[in-house]
């Protein structure tokens, strides 16, 4: 073979397998890194698995908000309209985080049905709605305005 | 008789729109000038440029007279000024916003254009011609963006609020006067090899010289983007109050990515011009680190992505940003499929030869942009599916960049030594060796001597970087032969290199060490107690309130002691700025080159105590010192002989094919 | 070197550009179809920020009127309050519901930026909003004279926005 156009096969065959590896290595860290959201209301039916890391959100509960009297424990409720969510986290939470404030957080749930969160995310002004929840609450409001309406419709016969 | 001050803003939009005019003149009559081959048509693009310029800066000039004369009758500066707001913030709060820092944005590419037009005195006229006439094409584009959709001169008349919204407390601060200003010359400079590569393909003219012109051109816009991007994560690390200084953040990524494919460039754009070789490829990268900064520009504009600093979403500019793009890129894209040649360049190289290392260099880069572009877009794309909403974390980013990283900087310490063509292995040897071994005894006591223990992860980082720096540096002394005095006379483009390289290697161990050997706690704590951390102490003598020039603030003061001593005392604090109510975590930062203390404060908690977060992060400066060695690295680059004097010998050359041609 | 191999960078980009066009229709936030559409405003019984007299919704009819939701801890609330002090002077009706807020610092802050409502609702626990789905502040209702909501706009209220919705607002008089 003419030594050129050897040169530039191997040239291909190296670059093939060197991208290879690279796609190779990003879709193996990707299934391990990446994080579904999941909404209160899917939570509350069960369709999360304990220990799995995902993230979860919603408004935060008015009243809901209580701190320990001693060390930087905090546990919370978070809503969707439709369902809660009680959640627990160690630490400084984020200045945003305000009761009726969207946020989502980012953690496991455990085998009590407590959301254990391992970070709480909030970077952003005050009328900033994470799009997650937005949509979480827009698709609870519409289920339960039909449920609503079912409910009206079937007493008024 | 006195200027009416509603005035001000009316000159500014009119100035606004005379520099499309000239932009759109600067398009047209250059490019009938070269189809006609008409010198005097061609000769109108470099005045043509500078009047684009010029009503450019005279609108953002009249921007600014907006927000230092409190003029809220303009909607921007009512929505990001205030009369109480420091006047240094009032000027920053021109390019606080999108539509202010979409006209500095604009007003940048027109300055960059005076730039060429005045610099290019060693380049034929019609290349000249063709360059700002592309240069004007993405003018026109962006000011008729900013004109119709993101107009910052747009008027709240008859009845003008009493004061503004205040600039987002986030902003007020020297990162901002900084930052956009000197990310935007580096997004904007891409453009100008952009140009230069697009001007290649239309004149057909595909040569060393075009890469020769275009590499100041390309380092320029980099060195720009390197202090972008370092300042950027120096802003977020002392204002976002949490410690980090990347987040993998999308906005963050859009700019990572151009700089990622621009480094690429600058090396391929050496080969090619060195040798002739890889030149359909090094037009093709002109084209994808413009066509990256645009990405970023629509990714953080258009509310597809959402992140911490992504503008105000609005679908309308996504839609035109689209178009822009699509426009820019596509029409790039396919000129390059037209017009690329297709006939391989003649040039042989061995395996060992500074070719295949450039090729490795720009293959591991190029993966690397991928893996970030991947990352960034994945969630997109998700969502497009209807499959969900996730995010990919800074785990799988960091999983990528990690490796990549370690393999480019083992090619780089080889790759600056190894000869063009063809070299041995057995002439480098020695050095390799020497650094090889030092790398790995570097990072085994540095490992041992801090932690006792060793980390694979640690030993990695420390390894590869010692690795690099040895290497460069030991490569200085052979080529000096042991002589400082000597090393002045190897070139500045040659020094640029290894200050470049070394700088890579001083972050790597920034990096290393932040990420291996930081410690952090939160705390609870009450006036009066002392909490520890590593090797320190933080005692908290009082918290108290402390009033600004538009906020109010509640202080912690620490005392900060290290066996005993104290050597520097502590005042974080929690700013409520009063005209958006919204509240700011100032971290009081002791910084050093070994280490960094940080303090930042969480909620008041019972009892008067707060909860605070400790940090101590060892070399968190090497992060940013490395970004300034590269910067400095790239300004020697630019200044080499070279480039003086073969443009005083060019010109010349250019001034008779023009006289003969006439 | 086949000349077709050159078309895959512009090929590879045309997808994305399918990719983000989709993007943008799929984010486009405001224009979430409201389930409120032409039905008619919820009931209500609430002071008003003003002088503290009490309302309902049969209050609200006999004239078209822009519903503006928003509160003094929103700050694209106050940028949008200098563009509602500008309607208000051109005659444009608008109704205020002060949302998840506290009664005096409402006052205070018209008072200091100027009040373009007819009236202002105090909805302190958001019970209103709740029953209109509002998610954050600022959004607007349109509704007609009969009380019946006819548009909603989520985000604030700019020259742009008004030119289309300004013509809806026309129509319904």
């Amino acid at each position: 073979m003419h030594p050129q156009r050897k040169q530039r096969l191997n040239l291909i065959l190296f670059l093939v397998a060197a991208v290879a590896i690279a796609v190779g290595l990003a879709m193996y860290s990707l299934s391990q890194n990446i994080n579904l959201f999941q909404t209160p209301t899917q939570i509350a039916a069960g369709e999360v698995a304990p220990g799995v890391t995902i993230r979860a959100g919603g408004l935060v509960v008015d009243g809901s908000v209580e701190r320990d009297t001693e060390g930087l424990g905090v546990t919370f409720r978070v809503t969707d309209g439709q369902a809660q969510v009680p959640m627990v986290y160690e630490g400084i939470l984020p200045d945003l985080f305000r009761e009726g404030q969207g946020i989502v957080a980012l953690g496991q749930l455990n085998h009590d049905g407590v959301f254990v969160a391992s970070e709480v995310l909030a970077k952003h002004d005050e009328n900033y709605m994470p799009p997650e929840v937005q949509e979480a609450l827009e698709k609870a409001h519409q289920d339960g305005k039909a449920s609503m309406v079912e409910a009206a419709g079937a007493t008024n016969g | 008789m006195s200027i009416n001050p509603l005035f001000w803003p009316e000159l500014g939009q009119l100035a606004l729109i005379l520099s499309l005019v000239m932009a759109a003149l600067q398009v047209v009559i250059p490019l009938v000038g070269v189809q006609r081959g008409q010198w005097w048509l061609m000769g109108y693009a470099r005045p043509l440029a500078v009047g684009q310029a010029l009503f450019l800066v005279i609108s953002l000039l009249m921007l600014t007279w907006g927000f230092l004369q409190d003029d809220f009758s303009v909607a921007y500066v009512a929505a990001n000024s205030n009369s109480q707001l420091p006047t240094p913030y009032k000027i920053s709060a021109v390019w606080g916003a999108h539509e202010g820092s979409l006209l500095l944005w604009v007003t940048m590419l027109g300055l960059w254009g005076v730039a060429v037009a005045l610099l290019s005195r060693s380049l034929p006229l019609d290349m000249v011609a063709r360059v700002l006439s592309i240069m004007g094409m993405i003018s026109v584009g962006f000011i008729l963006f900013t004109i119709e959709t993101s107009n910052p001169f747009e008027r709240l008349l008859p009845s003008p609020p009493q004061d503004g919204g205040d600039l987002n407390p986030l902003l007020q601060d020297f990162g901002l006067i900084v930052h956009p200003p000197t990310l935007y010359m580096g997004y904007v400079g891409l453009s100008v090899a952009f140009a230069f590569a697009l001007a290649a393909l239309m004149s057909g003219r595909l040569d060393a010289a075009w890469a020769r012109w275009s590499r100041p051109w390309t380092t320029a816009a980099w060195i720009f983007l390197t202090i972008g991007i370092a300042l950027g994560s120096w802003w977020a690390y002392y204002e976002l109050g949490w410690g980090g200084w990347w987040f993998w953040d999308p906005v963050e990524n859009a700019s990572l990515m151009p700089w990622l494919v621009a480094t690429a460039l600058l090396h391929s754009l050496a080969v090619t011009e060195k040798r002739g070789l890889f030149k359909s490829w090094t037009v093709l990268l002109a084209i994808f680190a413009f066509s990256l900064s645009l990405l970023g520009t629509f990714l953080v504009r258009s509310g597809v992505l959402t992140s911490v600093h992504a503008f105000a979403s609005d679908p309308e500019r996504g839609v035109f940003i689209l178009a822009l793009l699509g426009i820019c890129v596509g029409g790039s894209l396919l000129l390059y499929a037209l017009k690329a040649p297709t006939v391989a360049s003649v040039g042989r190289y061995e395996l060992v030869s500074r070719e295949t290392f450039l090729l490795l260099n720009n293959l591991v880069l190029m993966v690397m942009a991928l893996a970030v572009l991947t990352g960034t877009l994945y969630p997109l794309v998700y969502d497009f599916m209807g499959l969900g909403k996730l995010s990919v974390g800074a785990a799988w980013f960091n999983a990528m960049f990690v490796p990549l990283t370690v393999a480019l900087s083992v090619l780089m310490g080889i790759g600056a030594m190894v000869r063009w063509k063809s070299d041995k292995w057995s002439r480098m040897a020695t050095i390799l060796w020497i650094a090889g071994i030092t790398a790995v005894v570097f990072a085994l006591g540095v490992s041992l001597v801090l932690s006792g223990t060793v980390k694979g992860g640690v030993l990695l980082g420390l390894a590869v970087s010692a690795w690099l720096i040895v290497a460069t540096l030991a490569d200085v002394w052979k080529k000096s032969r042991g002589q400082i005095g000597r090393i002045s006379g190897l070139g500045w483009s040659y020094l640029g290199m290894v200050l470049a390289h070394v700088g890579v290697g001083i972050t790597i161990i920034g990096v290393t060490m932040v990420a291996n050997y930081s410690i952090e706690k939160s705390v609870r704590i009450a006036p009066g107690q002392v909490e520890t951390l590593g090797d320190y102490q933080f005692e908290f003598v009082q918290a108290g309130t402390i009033e600004g020039p538009n906020y109010t603030s509640q202080a912690t003061r620490f005392n900060l002691l290290k066996d005993g001593r104290v050597i520097e005392v502590l005042t974080a604090e929690k700013r409520r700025y009063h005209a958006r109510n919204s509240i700011m975590t100032e971290a009081a930062i002791d910084a050093s080159l070994w280490r960094d203390i940080y303090v930042s404060m969480g909620e008041p908690l019972a009892g008067g105590a707060w909860a605070m977060r400790l940090q101590v992060k060892p070399f968190m400066r090497w992060v940013w010192l490395g970004a300034i060695f590269m910067s400095l690295g790239g300004l020697l680059a630019v200044l080499d002989k070279r480039y003086r004097k073969q443009r005083h010998s060019e010109a010349k050359t250019a001034a008779k094919a023009q006289g003969a041609a006439s | 070197m086949n000349r077709a191999l050159l078309f895959i960078p512009l090929v590879i980009f045309a997808l994305m550009g399918v990719v983000f066009w989709i993007g943008l229709g799929i984010e486009d936030k405001t224009s979430l179809p409201s389930p409120l559409i032409n039905k008619p405003f919820p009931d209500f019984e609430l002071g008003v920020v003003e002088d503290g007299r009490t309302l309902t919704t049969a209050d609200l009819k006999g004239q078209p009127a822009l519903v503006n939701v928003w509160a003094t801890w929103c700050p694209t609330c106050k940028a949008e309050h200098a563009f509602l002090n500008t309607l208000a002077a051109q005659g444009v009706r608008i109704i205020g519901i002060n949302y998840k807020d506290d009664l005096a610092k409402a006052k205070d802050w018209l008072a200091a930026y100027g009040n373009p409502y007819a009236y202002n609702l105090s909805d302190p626990d958001g019970m209103l909003g709740l029953e209109l789905g509002v998610y954050g502040a600022p959004e607007t209702f349109l509704i007609d004279a009969d009380g019946i909501i006819r548009a909603k706009h989520i985000g604030d209220l700019n020259p742009r926005v008004w030119s289309t919705l300004g013509q809806t607002f026309e129509a319904l008089k």
